[in-house]
């Protein structure tokens, strides 16, 4: 075209980025790619094509990983761990470091090359996917140096094994790389099969600032070599983004196996637009949210909420902008959407949006024509679309966005909450008020306050719900590569301190109490809604002293009273409700009515576990202790406002969670009781208990000094019954969203494997004894870090 | 009252052409005003990734710069303007770019001018005989300019002057103080006056943003200046500390689309002080063309109030043909 016609059209004409560095960088390694293992490079093998989603041209070939590639990898990061933990915090910044700085040197070839190999847009990978791979970098240098301040008492954990997906391939890296050798960690991360291109360019990049061999090793290929990565017994840690299905497989894989597991997983999230909202720049915060990186994110806000006074202003404002969005050549430096990963997703996103209209839903796509060649999806609005439909509660994971309306903030909320996911969500409104009261209503890891796709390496990222667990980003990041030092050395119990309780049937077992003077017969329930009842199936249980005298029976709950008591919980939010300081309040009352009683439970410890007058005194003032500790931490372990680079403020909050199920061990019937519901009540989580099964009477005589504490009923029910059948319903239960266990090996990986169906978070001992009285085990952060799960809510501000 | 845009919008095509009927204003509608939201953070960012989404390369480029020049009010708003200054300015305004690039750019009969030229009062006749029969405007800036904080009447009788003595456009400025106070009914009554005065001139109304405190306050001032008739709304006089910035100009350019979305009337841009290099003018035309589309770009609905602006294009202009960068002193003086 000439200058003189362009003077007319003012069209934009092409801009293409120059991908020839990338080109000569692929050339040079002869478009063939092996694995990196132990600071090499292998021989490629077994290899398969990854393309350019713009054009389905091929970019190179790469390696498949074996099982032996996959082992060769965990050998060597196993290897190197020694040398990088001895290198120090400041060692290890020093080499984070460098890999920042690499990662700028060379930030124009990353971009291109990520561009090449994913489809999105040259402005994303330049602008965002690689200065957040830096600023990733650069902040957890700070933490490599900071460690042994920031964390006492903690130590890495050991090899991480790392699954990544392909939208955002680098970045994803960056979030999973950065945090794991910041703690000291050795790393064998596993790429995307469709992009893999990045993470061999960063490993080259590592070599290149002389990270140490086996600290990074990649290995390459697809599903098959992700399942034996996170199938591999050398690993201490597995940390996986991707798809919901594939996240619940690696649960139930890696149940028992004694590591430490994160998942990042999928989204539906909600866009909420208030009638008082700035709805030009909600139209923007729409544009950014589900037509960024084409949808491919899993925090996409694809459920646009809309207050139904501005519903048909809105999306006639989308439509319009809708017609300016510009798709095509992912090198090109003005398109806003780029080519679909594969067309393997472009089929499903077809799919889904042919649901969409055969379910009677009004769709929209700008006039313009996506282009033919390529796997592109144009972007699309469906509106009057009913909440229950298809394209309203699955992940489209594409260009797709559904708009439904809502009439009060209530039902935002409502509508906002209803799926099973919780990673993200966006609220638009220009009242302050609405917006803070909105947002810690939100079942989601990640509240942006008008904005949306806000990533900072100073703010934890990560969901509620089926969306997963862990957090990346930040100081709650880095506890996902931490453990405590001291739960490596803890041991196991034996086999005798494990044995289940006589079962219930078993009328007559064990010796009737003796003396002359029999006491008063008393019958313990089950603690419900803040009563005390029979349990369903009315069936008690003996409770024998270690001698065999039956010191009393306990009530033998089953499913149906853990779904009562769940529901109980649910049922009353008055706990979470409570400020810290009356929830403060009502532990430290709960401690002195404990302490009033303390001979009483003295008695009833001495008798039921037969230990010395002395021991069982101890208990009880240890727990008397204990409540004092949590009575003083409720408003103490508060958040954080991370510093992240812009005008606004992230508060990283501690939610609690709405029902955690905690299961407790059989020994220090009181003390670990005490010890593993107070830090949770203490955040505002309602739980429900199973006490010691073997032991159960010390919590059952807790019902009326609970009951004198002013308790609100539903925050604490107490299930006493067999242990891992009572875990196994709590387990299984889609209303619990976290739950602690505290047993054998077998129960723990059975509570990890049964979690798997809503993910929600575990935290399990694998059979290790831990002793409850020394303060480092027993009580602490730890506890209280399990109990909540953080919230970042970014607020941006300015008239 | 509701009024499609996208027949304006299309991705290619021949110039939009046909002049449009003027801004006629409506009452003032208070309930739209206070409705008025902006939020600050969001226009940033938006205005911050405008021109990171798009790039204009090559003979595009070329195309742009040339458009931009024939969107330039050449001005000169010194207290030491002269009428030779001011010719020497006019000639400027008539050829703003050297004979042999129009032709190696292939476009030397099109007649690029500059959009108009911009003076004070004294200066429009010398401005006036300077460009007769060349049908580039003179515009003159009025009504006590820059702070207007003269006497009412004796704004109201400047514009009048000035339209007598042959000024085809009138940039006023606002009373600041109207719309810190929120009094919108004292504006509107104040720019109708004004309109009036202009009668056939246009009127550009100057918001003085820099120093409207908040972009809620600069749509606000922007729909009130529409609805009392505007032709254009310009940002800045270019004496304010804070003149032309992208996010204020975004806020102006949604408040120009949703009055032409509501009322089907079109109303101008004219961003002014602060606009010096060739990719300030870019990035404003970038601005223009996705925020309210093609038919934006045209002198009669966007200008920019520069008197820097076109040396730093011309050389660019060069650099396209030569594939040399350029000096200043290659290029005619304005």
């Amino acid at each position: 075209m000439t200058v003189r016609e362009i003077f007319e059209t003012l069209d934009y004409g092409p801009a293409p980025e120059a991908a020839d560095v990338a080109e000569a960088w692929l050339e040079r390694h002869g478009r063939r790619f092996g694995h990196f293992v132990g600071g090499r490079f292998t021989e490629a093998r077994d290899t398969f094509p990854t393309h350019h989603p713009g054009d389905g041209s091929e970019l190179a070939q790469v390696s498949q990983g074996s099982d032996a590639d996959v082992d060769a990898a965990v050998q060597a990061a196993r290897a190197a761990l020694p040398r990088w933990q001895a290198l120090g915090g400041h060692g290890r910044a020093r080499h984070l470091y460098a890999l920042a700085r690499h990662v700028q040197k060379h930030a124009r070839l990353l971009a291109v090359l990520e561009s090449l190999d994913n489809g999105k847009p040259i402005r994303e990978t330049r602008d965002l996917d690689v200065p957040l791979v830096a600023r990733h970098f650069y902040h957890h240098a700070g933490w490599a140096q900071l460690l042994e301040k920031e964390f006492p008492g903690y130590e890495a954990v050991g090899v991480c094994g790392q699954v990544i997906p392909w939208n955002f391939p680098l970045l994803m890296l960056a979030w999973k790389v950065a945090p794991a050798l910041a703690a000291g960690n050795t790393v064998v991360l596993k790429p995307a099969e469709f992009t893999p291109l990045t993470a061999l360019a960063f490993a080259e990049l590592a070599q290149e600032v002389g990270l140490p061999e086996g600290v990074l090793n990649v290995v390459t290929g697809d599903g098959r070599t992700g399942a034996a990565l996170v199938a591999h017994e050398g690993l201490d840690k597995v940390a996986f983004t991707g798809s919901t299905e594939v996240g619940r497989v690696i649960r139930r894989e890696t149940a028992g196996r004694e590591l430490k597991l994160s998942l990042e997983l999928g989204g539906k999230s909600p866009f909420i637009v208030f009638e008082d909202a700035d709805l030009d720049s909600a139209v923007e915060g729409v544009v950014d949210a589900i037509w960024f990186n084409q949808g491919q994110v899993c925090c996409a806000g694809s459920r646009l909420l809309v207050q139904e006074s501005v519903a048909a202003r809105m999306e006639a404002k989308l439509r319009e902008r809708m017609e300016n969005l510009r798709e095509g050549p992912s090198l090109d430096k003005s398109i806003d959407i780029g080519a679909i990963i594969a067309p393997v997703q472009l089929e499903k996103i077809t799919r889904l949006v042919e649901e969409g209209k055969a379910s009677g839903a009004t769709c929209f796509q700008p006039s313009w024509a996506a282009p033919k060649e390529g796997w592109y999806f144009p972007p699309t609005l469906f509106t009057n679309v009913s909440p229950a439909a298809t394209i309203a509660q699955e992940e489209i994971f594409g260009p797709v966005v559904v708009s439904l309306t809502f009439r009060t903030p209530a039902e935002a909320v409502e509508l906002a909450n209803d799926t099973r996911y919780g990673l993200a969500a966006s609220v638009w409104t220009e009242n302050v008020n609405l917006a803070l009261d909105v947002a810690p209503q939100l079942k989601a890891g990640v509240v942006w306050v008008n904005s949306t796709n806000l990533f900072d390496a100073a703010a934890g990222f990560g969901g509620y719900r089926e969306s997963g667990f862990g957090r990346e980003g930040g100081r709650e990041g880095m506890y996902e590569y931490l453990r405590p030092a001291y739960e490596r050395k803890l041991p196991y119990y034996d086999e005798a301190e494990l044995a289940a309780p006589a079962a219930a049937a078993a009328l007559g077992a064990g010796e009737a109490p003796r003396g002359d003077d029999p006491p008063l017969n008393r019958t313990a329930k089950v603690y419900l809604a803040g009563t005390q009842r029979r349990p369903d199936a009315d069936y008690s249980y003996p409770v024998l002293s270690p001698s065999g005298e039956r010191v009393g029976e306990a009530p033998l709950s089953n499913r149906k009273d853990v779904r009562d008591a769940v529901e109980a919980a649910l049922k009353s939010d008055r706990w979470a409700r409570m400020t810290a300081h009356a929830r403060a309040q009502v532990v430290y009352y709960v401690a002195e009515n404990l302490s009033l009683r303390a001979p009483e439970f003295e008695e009833r410890i001495r008798r039921m576990t037969g230990v010395s007058r002395r021991q069982a005194a101890r208990e009880v003032r240890t727990s008397v202790e204990r409540l004092f500790t949590y009575a003083a931490y409720a408003d103490k372990y508060d958040g954080q406002v991370h510093p992240t680079p812009f005008r606004n403020v992230t508060l990283a909050m501690n939610e609690p969670y709405d029902v955690l199920g905690v299961v407790c061990p059989d020994e220090a019937p009181l003390l670990a009781f005490v010890s593993l519901t107070f830090p949770a009540l203490a955040m505002g989580t309602r739980v429900v208990a199973v006490p010691s099964s073997r032991w159960p009477l010390a919590a059952t005589d807790l019902y009326q000094v609970l009951d004198t504490s002013d308790l609100p009923a539903g925050a604490l029910s107490i299930l006493p019954g067999v242990r891992d059948e009572l875990a196994q319903v709590l387990a299984r239960h889609d209303g619990v969203e976290a739950l602690w266990y505290f047993g054998s090996a077998e129960g723990s990986a059975m509570v990890e494997r049964e979690s798997a169906g809503n993910l929600k978070a575990t935290w399990v001992n694998h059979g290790r004894k831990r002793d409850w009285y020394d303060p480092e085990q027993g009580e602490g952060r730890e506890f209280l870090r399990r109990a909540v799960r953080v919230k970042n809510i970014w607020v941006p501000y300015g008239e | 009252m509701s009024v499609r845009t996208e027949e304006w919008r299309e991705a290619a095509g021949p110039a939009p052409s046909g002049a449009l009927p003027r801004n006629e204003g409506t009452e003032l509608i208070l309930d739209w005003v206070q409705a008025a939201r902006v939020n600050r953070s969001a226009v940033e960012r938006r205005a911050a990734t405008l021109t990171t989404r798009r790039s204009v390369k090559k003979q595009w480029q070329a195309a742009w710069l040339l458009k931009a020049i024939t969107l330039i009010d050449l001005t000169t708003l010194a207290g030491d303007d002269t009428p030779g200054r001011v010719r020497r300015l006019c000639a400027k305004a008539l050829n703003p770019v050297r004979e042999d690039l129009l032709e190696a750019l292939g476009v030397a009969d099109l007649g690029i001018t500059v959009g108009a030229v911009c003076v004070y009062h004294e200066m429009v006749p010398v401005a006036v005989q300077a460009l007769r029969g060349s049908g580039v405007p003179v515009a003159a800036v009025s009504t006590g300019f820059p702070a207007g904080l003269s006497p009412f009447p004796t704004r109201v009788e400047e514009i009048v002057r000035s339209v007598s003595a042959g000024a085809a456009e009138i940039d006023v400025v606002i009373s600041r103080r109207l719309a810190l106070t929120h009094d919108w009914q004292g504006l509107y009554e104040e720019l109708r006056s004004f309109r009036e005065a202009c009668g056939e001139a246009h009127m550009k109304v100057i918001l003085a943003t820099g120093e409207l405190g908040t972009l809620r306050n600069v749509y606000r001032a922007s729909l009130v200046a529409m609805m009392a008739g505007a032709d254009f709304i310009k940002t800045s006089t270019g004496k304010e500390s804070v003149n032309a910035t992208l996010p204020v100009s975004l806020t102006m350019v949604r408040a120009i689309r949703e009055y032409h979305e509501r009322t089907g009337q079109a109303v101008g841009f004219k961003p002014a002080g602060g606009l010096r290099t060739a990719k300030d003018a870019m990035a404003w035309m970038i601005l223009m063309r996705e925020e309210l589309g093609r038919r934006w770009l045209e002198p009669d609905l966007l200008r920019f109030g520069a008197s820097s602006l076109l040396a730093d294009i011309e050389r660019q202009l060069e650099h396209h043909v030569t594939g040399r960068y350029s000096a200043f002193h290659r290029h005619p003086l304005g």
